[in-house]
């Protein structure tokens, strides 16, 4: 059965218009950070992150929040603090995107390999060379191995709804495993919106204290981040992919948790969209999905049965609830918004990985769009239906660019 | 003497002066106190899991983060209205180079954090490369000594003067041959309400390469050449100098550690000699070392 999208838990629609507000998106994810009540942010300013931090700054000005702030020489050392806060007890926060998720590289194996819940809105831009501030997911993708949970929102009421729900797995003492929280760079973060904001009793409602096992605490004193010899380095990693597995239960109940206080719910490791009869699946993840939406809903006026898979949860990746949303399908269509240079792009690649061990043999094939920013229209939609429909009768190619501009080649 | 707050057991070689440096700083510092420390051979010697030589809370991340990643525990300890001191002690690699963007951060944020550099002029757990601390012509496996060669061609990088270009209110230098001084600079430090830095000279016996059993006596014949003033800037004035009762021609010192051995067998090194004596004669007069 196809879930239905966030549905409303306040029937009364007056009472519902009256607690909505039209909010920029990076306001959103501030007000969010806000009433998770942090003790400690850490950030650095980046396009399109920066209004996620000017907002929390003028928070801490104001006094909405009592959290420290901490302003740092850059994305490297932002990250480095929280190690020590978030070692030392306290709840920890910041964002980035692009380059300065590239130069916190390091810090985020660190922060995964000492088990420390930290949680970090990654606004996704695409990486340089060449230099390009707009959206694409090549930054977060491209971390996809360093052992954070990758959660990636549609839209901003989402992305604000993520935020507790990412402290509430991170902290649980069976995780203990920072999330990311992945929004399209630009179109999520500047956007204006309706939103229903948070309420801070509410959030305290859903989301207990911090309270970990193991600090930095001179009465009972630990050591963190020893070297470790081949004797126990695997054991380290071995517990890090088991707690990954049982995050994937944390993931769907923390979304129903949430759905039971707020109202709100947008899958729990997936979502399905018109799935029951499709024939053609696409997979995306992030906004992009709301375009892929109107464009099903056009399509089947047109009495094409297209449906929609949206991954929330990237890593772990939800390979038992994949199969099963897409075990009838005809044919898969991939959407991504990045590339590995060399070979096809990660969701493409882990998908057809996913499924090459088991009886489900529909083609897959995967298609690059919206790459550096460039839009992806209702029109790109169609035809990457109409090719993954060709596929059914004979794969061509297994991955392409969607929307390349041969003419400037 | 209390308990030590290093367990012994550690795996440091034989005749190394940074667990010295590192009792000496926690016997001042005392049980109520966090430390960070960067990747290098502190880290590797100290804490090979699971296994951990630190009777006090302590936490590595990155060889250059130490600084940031104690300024997130000072954040903390401050939150919760502790008096905890939260101390850095890093190798001269992390201090002076790599780490150099997250200690100035540290510095110039103002942090109450005491930073102790253990320096033994090189990158010593990767084997002996040259750092930014590395004195002049002394030979490293990154500047080795050769035809063309007479070791590492530039004077090592004056880490005080950039504390003090930050404002650090407390900057002092000090050596493992002085435990006692090295012992009232940390506490004189701790007090600071800020950061603070202290460098102490701590001799590799692998790096340096000299006899077992002579660390102190190379430790202090640094200082007693005016090679390694024992200086403490308050606000950035030099507030105490300790003077040398007799002074020592540099070749005394550096002909002890094999680092230098070039430069006693090759003809062009008397040159060089006369330029390292005459750094230190700079020192002595720049701190009036000598009455
Ligand atoms: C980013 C990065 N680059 C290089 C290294 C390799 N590395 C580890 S320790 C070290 C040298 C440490 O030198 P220093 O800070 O002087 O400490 P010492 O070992 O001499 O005590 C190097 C180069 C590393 N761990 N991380
Ligand atoms: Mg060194």
């Amino acid at each position: 059965m196809s879930q239905k999208m966030s549905p409303p838990i306040q029937k009364d629609p007056q009472k519902r218009a009256a607690s909505m507000r039209v909010v920029e998106g990076s306001y959103a994810v501030a007000h969010a950070v806000m009433c998770s009540m942090p003790d400690v942010i850490s950030a650095y300013p980046i396009t399109p992150q920066t209004h996620i931090v000017e907002h929390l700054s003028q928070m801490v000005a104001d006094g909405a929040t009592d959290a420290e702030f901490l302003t740092v020489d850059s994305e490297f050392s932002a990250l480095s603090v929280l190690v020590g806060s978030s070692a030392m007890g306290g709840r920890s926060y910041s964002s980035t995107t692009s380059q300065g998720l590239a130069l916190m590289y390091e810090v985020l194996y660190n922060v995964s390999g000492m088990r420390l819940p930290v949680v970090m809105t990654v606004a996704n831009r695409a990486m340089g060379a060449p230099l390009n501030i707009w959206n694409d997911h090549q930054d977060s993708i491209g971390a996809r191995d360093v052992g954070w949970i990758q959660l990636y929102v549609e839209n901003v009421q989402e992305a604000m709804d993520a935020t507790p729900q990412a402290y509430k797995i991170a902290e649980d003492l069976d995780i203990r495993t920072p999330v990311m929280v992945c929004m399209d760079g630009f179109i999520l973060t500047h956007v204006y919106e309706p939103v229903e904001l948070l309420d801070k009793e509410r959030v305290r409602s859903f989301l207990p204290p911090y309270r970990p096992e193991h600090i930095l605490d001179p009465a009972n004193p630990y050591t963190f981040g020893a070297f470790a010899d081949p004797s126990t380095y695997t054991e380290f990693r071995y517990q890090q992919c088991e707690a990954m597995v049982k995050s994937m239960a944390k993931i769907e109940k923390a979304a129903s948790e949430f759905q039971e206080i707020f109202g709100r719910y947008y899958g729990g490791l997936i979502d399905t969209y018109r799935t029951d009869d499709a024939e053609v699946i696409i997979i995306a993840m992030g906004s992009v999905v709301g375009t892929i939406k109107d464009a099903i809903d056009q399509m089947r006026a047109a009495g094409k049965r297209v449906g929609l898979v949206k991954i929330r949860s990237y890593r772990p990746f939800p390979v038992k609830a994949l199969k099963d949303a897409l075990k009838n399908a005809q044919v898969i269509a991939v959407l991504e918004k990045d590339v590995s240079v060399g070979y096809e792009a990660g969701l493409t690649t882990d998908l057809k990985a996913a499924f090459y061990n088991s009886n489900l043999r529909m083609p897959i094939v995967g298609f690059s769009a919206g790459l550096g920013g460039r839009d992806i229209t209702i029109h790109d939609i169609e035809r990457l239906v109409q090719k993954a429909e060709a596929a059914r009768a004979g794969i061509e190619s297994e991955f392409e660019f969607l929307t390349l501009r041969k003419e400037i080649l | 003497m209390e308990k030590s707050l290093l367990a012994p057991g550690h795996r440091a070689c034989a005749g190394c002066a940074m667990p010295t440096t590192i009792k000496l700083v926690l016997d001042a510092a005392g049980p109520n106190t966090i430390v960070a420390s960067p990747t290098g051979c502190l880290e590797v010697t100290t804490t090979p899991f699971p296994e951990s030589a630190w009777c006090v809370p302590w936490i590595h991340s990155l060889f250059e983060n130490p600084a940031a990643v104690a300024s997130g525990v000072e954040l903390m300890v401050k939150r919760r209205g502790h008096d905890t001191n939260v101390i850095v002690i890093g190798g001269d690699g992390s201090t002076f180079d790599i780490g150099m963007g997250s200690n100035s951060g540290m510095f110039e944020r103002g942090h109450k954090i005491l930073y102790v550099c253990y320096d033994n002029e090189a990158y010593m757990n990767t084997g002996v490369q040259r750092s930014g601390s590395t004195p002049f012509c002394a030979n490293t496996t990154t500047t080795p000594w050769g035809k063309e060669s007479l070791g590492n061609p530039r004077p090592k990088k004056d880490m005080p003067a950039i504390a003090i270009a930050h404002r650090v209110p407390y900057v002092a230098t000090a050596s493992i041959a002085y435990p006692v001084d090295l012992r009232r600079k940390v506490k004189r430090a701790l007090q600071v309400n800020g950061p603070s830095y202290i460098q102490v000279n701590a001799p590799c016996i692998t790096g340096w390469t000299f006899e077992a059993g002579i660390m102190v006596e190379i430790s202090r014949l640094a200082v007693e050449t005016g090679l390694w003033p024992l200086v403490e800037w308050v606000n950035g004035e030099v507030t105490e100098v300790k003077k040398i009762r007799m002074l020592k021609p540099v070749d005394e010192y550096l002909k002890t550690q094999g680092r230098y051995r070039h430069l006693f067998k090759r003809p062009d090194g008397a040159a060089i000699l006369k330029q390292i004596q005459d750094m230190a004669d700079a020192n002595i007069a720049k701190y009036q070392l000598v009455d």
